[in-house]
């Protein structure tokens, strides 16, 4: 069975008593995108500053508000994704995303995991690896993968507008 | 004391002889949807088992016998609630459909561009949802009923707000705030701008001896999901001659008197809003939900709750003086046991999530009031709510899973 403390591990704990890179950045030049999680009412608001030539996420703010587990994956991907070029933001973002639902899979019994598996190759998530407890707790699994989306969101609303 | 012997009551529900995560069942989510006691399972499983037919059109004698006693549920549930007849009684999915029902029947062929349905702040979606989308098809004004401070409807404004209203679309008792909105006197104040009442009584029917009659309603929307029956199947009360003038919801079979190539007629009141093969089984358990409600009585469940819910929360303030803040009245003569509270500094959804290892059942979340909810300035709240089938003892290990979430969220 699974436990508490698979889910709430310290590091999570932690980047939700003190969220990394908390504030605002101005828009523009910065692009704000807000994500929502209905069943928490999770609210998750994200800055982000990409540098149109480089194409490096310069700079990244988080705001919102919601449970644990939203809040601290928000701060987690904001530490993990900070100065990154947008092709290593999109590997990492596809690598914690099969991180979230190998599990799922293969519960369901719709695959063995080693699709999702080839996502993770050669990906360092770092502390990002303490959020997989979180898919011991089904209905969690969109706090945590909410960051994540509202990133992506983000990023393609930066390249339609570029 | 408690008006109830809830250990004995404890006992008619199967459910209850079962652990999680080897602790004892603490349900304290009733507001969401009941417990069923054996009476109503056996109610089901018998119908199944012994006399299972569709019903209304079948000649053969276990026909006959379903559709006796689904009409006899529909007689039960009519006295339930004192209603003058049992075909004023419509059998529906849920309260939400038939709210739904009122929107799509009697609004739609009552009301134009230009008139107003005033609501609440303090209605759930059901009663929301439905009426917008009436507006935005129809052009219709939705107006809003502010809160007062303490949690209670400002009535200072309503005779300007029912001012060239066509309905009042009222919660008699709130999902998220426990409190109760006395309806007689809202009635009479619509009925004097010639508005209909219609009551989101879902919290209400199965907590409080409700007399739609008393209430002097127009239609009273209620489920027997939490009222110790089956999901699946509620009920639309609705005064007689109204039934008889608002056109079909559903088309189909059972609501027809008659079908041409060219056109229909309908059937007879209530069957005409009961279109397709309704939860045969479901209704006959809706209706020994009722006996099992009567048997108790009604008044002796609503003593016990007003006990048990002042009992908890005096327990929570005291427990927890600074950090638990209540969203609701005080006064339990004029609330329900839905006790909705903001823990500092700890999301709702984590606080479920860690009562849940001691076996505790509470709702976290917006509980389908999400303008509400802003009008609190919360994002969501944590959520106990009581029943007949809770005590004291299930507070206490409330308190103490609580104080254990406290601890391990501290920072």
């Amino acid at each position: 069975m699974a436990g508490l403390e698979d889910l709430y591990r310290e590091i999570i704990l932690d980047h939700y008593r003190s969220p990394r890179n908390r504030g605002e950045l101005p828009v523009p030049p910065a692009h704000k995108v807000e994500g929502f999680n209905p069943l928490c009412g999770d609210e998750v608001v994200l800055f982000l500053d990409v540098d149109p030539a480089t194409q490096v996420l310069d700079d990244i703010r988080i705001s919102g508000q919601g449970c644990s587990i939203s809040q601290a994956s928000t701060s987690m991907m904001s530490a993990a994704v900070k100065g990154k070029k947008l092709e290593e933001v999109a590997r990492l973002t596809r690598a914690f995303k099969a991180l979230m639902s190998i599990h799922e899979s293969k519960l369901e019994g719709e695959s063995d995991g080693s699709d999702l598996q080839a996502e993770l190759e050669g990906v360092r998530l770092g502390d990002l690896e303490a959020l997989q407890g979180v898919v011991k707790f089904p209905v969690r699994i969109k706090c945590a993968t909410l960051a994540w989306n509202t990133l992506q969101q983000g990023l393609e609303e930066i390249a339609a507008d570029g | 004391m408690s008006a109830l012997d809830v250990a004995r009551l404890k006992r008619d529900f199967p459910i209850f002889g079962r652990e999680v995560h080897g602790k004892r069942l603490v349900f304290l989510d009733s507001a969401a949807s009941s417990q069923k006691p054996a009476v109503v399972l056996d109610a089901m499983d018998d119908c199944y088992r012994n006399y299972y037919a569709n019903v209304h059109r079948g000649v053969y004698t276990i026909a006959e016998e379903a559709t006796a006693a689904m009409e006899d549920a529909r007689r039960k549930v009519a006295r339930f609630v004192n209603a003058r007849r049992a075909e004023e009684i419509v059998f529906v999915r849920n309260a939400t459909e038939a709210i739904n029902l009122v929107a799509h029947s009697w609004a739609r062929a009552n009301l134009r561009e230009g008139d107003a349905i005033v609501l609440s702040h303090m209605e759930h979606h059901a009663n929301i949802v439905p009426w917008q989308m009436l507006a935005a098809e129809r052009g219709v004004e939705l107006r809003w009923i502010p809160l007062t401070d303490d949690f209670r409807l400002d009535l200072t404004g309503l005779d300007a707000l029912l001012d060239g209203a066509r309905l009042l679309a009222i919660s008699a008792m709130s999902n998220v705030l426990g409190t109760m909105n006395d309806i007689r006197p809202l009635a009479n104040a619509a009925h004097a701008h010639d508005a209909l009442v219609l009551v989101d009584a879902c919290q209400f029917v199965p907590h409080v001896a409700t007399d739609v009659r008393a209430m002097d309603a127009d239609f009273v929307a209620f489920s027997a999901h939490k009222m110790c029956g089956p999901s699946g199947v509620g009920a639309l009360w609705a005064r007689h001659e109204l039934l008889e003038a608002m056109p079909p919801f559903l088309g189909g079979g059972e609501m027809i008197r008659d079908v041409r190539l060219d056109g229909f007629t309908p059937n007879d009141v209530p069957w005409k809003f009961e279109a397709g093969t309704p939860a045969i089984a479901e209704t006959v358990g809706f209706g020994a939900a009722v006996d099992y409600l009567e048997a108790i009585g009604m008044d002796a469940v609503r003593d016990h709750e007003m006990q048990l819910t002042r009992y908890a929360i005096d327990a929570l303030t005291d427990r927890f003086p600074e950090s638990l803040t209540i969203y609701g009245p005080r006064d339990v003569s004029i609330r329900g046991g839905a006790v909705s509270f903001l823990f500092e500094g700890i999301h709702a959804h984590d606080i479920s999530q860690v009562l849940d290892e001691d076996g505790v059942c509470i709702r976290a979340g917006h509980h389908c009031a999400k303008p509400l909810m802003r009008h609190l300035g919360v994002p969501a709240t944590s959520r106990a709510s009581f029943y007949l089938y809770n005590d004291e003892s299930d507070v206490d290990v409330l308190v103490e899973a609580l104080a254990k979430a406290e601890k391990f969220f501290a920072i």
